[in-house]
C-alpha cells in the first residue's frame, strides 16, 4: 500500500514537472523568443516573402491566438506528439529518439564509474593512518575540490591532449557504443560528479565512524574492517545515493559540453544546435525528455534508499529531519528526495549552514 | 545525512570565531590576488592583451612569455590576466541576479501564508529539476545569444537553487525560539524581521554566495565554450578555451592556461566559500 502511494507519487511529481516545464518554455519563448517563423524559413537573416511567411504561420498554427497554440502545444504532448522541428522539417519525436540512447549510455556510464572512484577513494582517505596517511588523506582531499569545480570542457580537453594526442590510447571522437570511443567522454563526465560523491561519502564515513553504533560494534570486538564494510558504508552511502538523481542532472548539463567536445552526437548536441536554430518545438521536447529522465532516476534513487536503509520511514528519518515531513511540503513524497540535494553546490556548505 | 534545508536555526548571531585555516587563507589570498588582476590587470601584467606579433605566433611557454603565444603572437599570460575582469565580472554580476530574485522568492515563500509556500516551493523543485546548464541554454534560446544574456541566463538558472536555500533558512529561523521571543516580548513584526529573521537568515548567504560565484563563472565559460557567450577574440577564459581549440595538438598551452585560470579561480572559491559556511556556522 505505501509502495503503491510512493509509486504514485512518483508519476504525478514527474507530471506535473513534465507540465510546469513545457509551459514555462513555452511562454518564455514565444513572449521573449521572437518571431518563430523567422527559425522555420531558414534562421535568422532569412529573406523569405510574406506570402511564404504567411503560409509558414498557417502551416505551423502561429496564426492562431496564443492561448490556442499553448493548448493545441498542450493536446500534442499528452498525445505525445511533439511536432516537427522547424530547422530540420523532421518530427521531433524521431530526432530526439534518435538520440536518447546514445546520451542516456553516456551519463549511466559516467554516473557508475563516478561511483567506483568515489568510494575507492571515500574508503581509501578514512583508512589511511599515520603521516603517510595523512598526507595520502589530504591529497585526496585536494583532489576532490578541484575535482568538483574543473569544467568539463578543458578536462576533456586536457584528457584528449594527453591519452589521444600524446599516448594515442584513445580516440578523440566517439560515436554509439563504441567502447574506445566512449572511454575518454566517460572518463570526463565521471571525474567531476567523483570529486563530488567522493565528499559525501567521506563525510558520511567520518560521521558513521563516530556515531554510536560503530563504538558498539568495536565494543562487541568487531575489527575495523568489518565496521566500515557492514556498517559505516551503508550508512555514508545514504546520501550519497540520494544525491546521485542530482548528479544525474548535472551529468546531463555536462553532456552537452562533453558531445561537442569528443563531436559525438546525443541529446546535448541535439539541444545545442536546436539552441543556436532557436528551433522551439526540438528545445522543448529535449528539456522534457531531460525534465523526465531526471524524475526517473530521482524516483530510482529514492526507491535504492529504501531498500539500503532498514529504518521504517516516518520514525527515524522523520526525527533526522523535522523539517522534511510530509506534512510540511505540500503533497509529500515528490519533493522529499530533492530537498536532499544541493543547490549547485558541494554538500559541505549545506551542512555548514545548518 | 544532515542537509542545509533541514537543521533547525540553534541559536543567534553572536560572536564568531573569524578563523579560516591555512587553506582558507591560501583560497583567501588567491581570491584577493584575482581581484586585483582584475581591478588593475596592468600591475600584474604591463602588456596589451591585444597586441599582434605575427612571428612570435605558437612560442612555447618560456622567458618572455610564460603561457606561450597564441596563433596571433598575442602573449596569452597577458591574456588570461587581462581576462580575469570580465570571467571574474560576469560571475559576480550573474550570482547577484541569482541571488536577488532567489532572495525575494525564497522571503517570500518563507515568510509568506502557506499557499504561497506551497505554490511556489513546488515551481522552486521543478525549475531545480532542470540541470543549469540545460535550464541556461534554454534561456539562451529566448534571450539570444552574446556576454549579456548568457549573464542573465546563468542568473536566472541557479535562483532556484538561492531560492531552495533561502526558504528553508528563512523558515528555521523563523520558527525558531529566539524569534519566538522577540515576538512574544510584543516587538512590531517588522523589527522582528528586521533585527532577527534577516540577519541569521541572511549570513549563510556569503559562503553561499561565494561559492557561487565559482560555479557561475564556470557555467558561463561553459557558454562562451559552447560559442554563445563572449567571443574568440575577448580575452575571456571560456573564449579563449573554445578558441585554442582548434590548435590544441599544435599549441596545446592556448588550452590549458585559460583553463587552469578557471579551475584555480573556481577551486579557490570554493574552499573560501567552505571556510567561511564554517564561520557561519561557528
Amino acid at each position: 500500500m505505501n509502495i503503491l502511494r510512493w509509486g504514485l507519487g512518483r508519476v504525478g511529481a514527474a507530471a506535473l514537472v513534465a507540465w510546469v516545464v513545457t509551459t514555462v518554455v513555452f511562454f518564455a519563448l514565444r513572449i521573449a523568443g521572437g518571431d518563430p517563423t523567422e527559425a522555420i524559413l531558414g534562421g535568422p537573416g532569412s529573406q523569405a516573402g510574406e506570402e511564404a511567411v504567411a503560409q509558414a504561420r498557417a502551416d505551423y498554427g502561429l496564426d492562431k491566438p496564443l492561448v490556442v497554440q499553448y493548448l493545441v502545444q498542450m493536446q500534442r504532448i499528452v498525445t505525445l506528439q511533439l511536432g516537427d522541428s522547424y530547422a530540420r522539417k523532421t518530427p521531433v519525436a524521431e530526432l530526439v529518439g534518435a538520440q536518447l540512447g546514445s546520451t542516456m549510455l553516456l551519463a549511466v556510464c559516467a554516473l557508475v564509474l563516478a561511483w567506483v572512484i568515489a568510494l575507492t577513494l571515500a574508503t581509501v582517505a578514512t583508512r589511511a593512518h599515520g603521516l603517510a596517511g595523512r598526507a595520502v588523506a589530504a591529497t585526496i582531499q585536494a583532489g576532490e575540490v578541484v575535482a568538483t569545480v574543473v569544467p568539463h570542457f578543458w578536462l576533456g580537453a586536457v584528457l584528449i591532449l594527453v591519452f589521444s594526442s600524446s599516448l594515442g590510447w584513445f580516440p578523440a571522437t566517439s560515436v554509439g557504443a563504441a567502447p574506445a570511443g566512449l572511454v575518454l567522454p566517460v572518463v570526463t563526465l565521471a571525474i567531476p560528479t567523483a570529486g563530488f560523491l567522493g565528499q559525501v561519502m567521506r563525510d558520511g564515513l567520518a560521521e558513521a565512524a563516530a556515531s554510536p553504533f560503530a563504538t558498539t560494534a568495536r565494543a562487541r570486538g568487531a575489527s575495523e574492517s568489518r565496521i566500515l564494510w557492514r556498517h559505516s558504508l551503508r550508512h555514508a552511502a545514504l546520501p550519497a545515493i540520494s544525491l546521485s538523481g542530482w548528479s544525474f542532472g548535472s551529468l546531463l548539463s555536462g553532456a552537452v559540453v562533453v558531445e561537442s567536445l569528443f563531436g559525438r552526437p546525443g541529446m546535448g548536441r541535439l539541444l545545442l544546435d536546436a539552441t543556436n536554430a532557436r528551433d522551439v518545438p526540438v528545445v522543448v521536447a529535449v528539456v522534457l525528455v531531460v525534465a523526465v529522465a531526471y524524475t526517473v532516476v530521482m524516483t530510482v534513487a529514492d526507491g535504492v534508499e529504501r531498500l539500503v536503509d532498514p529504518r521504517p520511514r516516518g520514525s527515524a528519518r522523520a526525527t533526522d529531519r523535522p523539517e522534511n515531513r510530509p506534512t510540511d511540503s505540500g503533497t509529500g513524497s515528490g519533493a522529499r528526495s530533492s530537498t536532499d540535494a544541493p543547490a549547485e553546490q558541494s554538500p559541505r556548505t549545506e551542512k555548514a549552514i545548518v | 545525512m544532515t542537509a542545509l534545508t533541514t537543521g533547525p536555526a540553534l541559536s543567534p548571531v553572536t560572536g564568531r570565531r573569524w578563523s579560516l585555516g591555512i587553506a582558507g587563507a591560501v583560497a583567501l589570498a588567491a581570491v584577493l590576488l584575482m581581484v586585483v588582476a582584475a581591478a588593475w590587470p596592468a600591475l600584474l601584467a604591463p602588456g596589451d592583451p591585444d597586441a599582434i606579433d605575427p612571428r612570435a605566433a605558437f612560442t612555447a611557454p618560456g622567458p618572455g612569455h610564460w603561457f606561450g603565444t597564441d596563433e596571433s603572437g598575442r602573449d596569452v599570460f597577458t591574456r588570461v590576466i587581462h581576462g580575469t575582469r570580465q570571467s571574474l565580472g560576469i560571475g559576480a554580476a550573474a550570482t547577484a541576479i541569482g541571488v536577488s530574485i532567489g532572495l525575494a522568492i525564497g522571503m517570500l515563500a518563507g515568510l509568506g501564508p502557506r499557499i504561497l509556500d506551497s505554490a511556489l516551493s513546488r515551481v522552486i523543485e521543478v525549475l531545480f529539476s532542470l540541470p543549469s546548464l540545460v535550464l541556461a541554454l534554454l534561456l539562451v534560446a529566448v534571450m539570444g545569444t552574446g556576454v549579456t544574456p548568457t549573464l542573465v541566463a546563468v542568473g536566472l538558472a541557479t535562483a532556484p537553487g538561492y531560492a531552495r536555500i533561502l526558504r528553508s533558512q528563512v523558515r528555521s529561523v523563523a520558527s525558531s525560539a529566539y524569534v519566538e521571543a522577540a515576538r512574544l516580548e510584543g516587538q512590531p513584526a517588522l523589527r522582528v524581521f528586521g533585527r532577527h529573521i534577516a540577519p541569521n537568515a541572511l549570513w549563510p548567504l556569503v559562503a553561499i554566495a561565494t561559492l557561487g560565484v565559482g560555479q557561475a563563472i564556470v557555467w558561463v565559460a561553459a557558454l562562451s565554450f559552447l560559442g554563445l557567450g563572449a567571443l574568440p577574440p575577448s580575452p575571456e577564459w571560456g573564449a579563449m578555451v573554445n578558441g585554442g581549440r582548434v590548435y590544441l595538438v599544435r599549441a596545446w598551452w592556448l588550452t590549458l592556461a585559460p583553463g587552469l585560470a578557471i579551475t584555480l579561480t573556481a577551486a579557490a572559491l570554493t574552499v573560501l566559500g567552505r571556510r567561511l559556511g564554517r564561520v557561519v556556522q561557528a
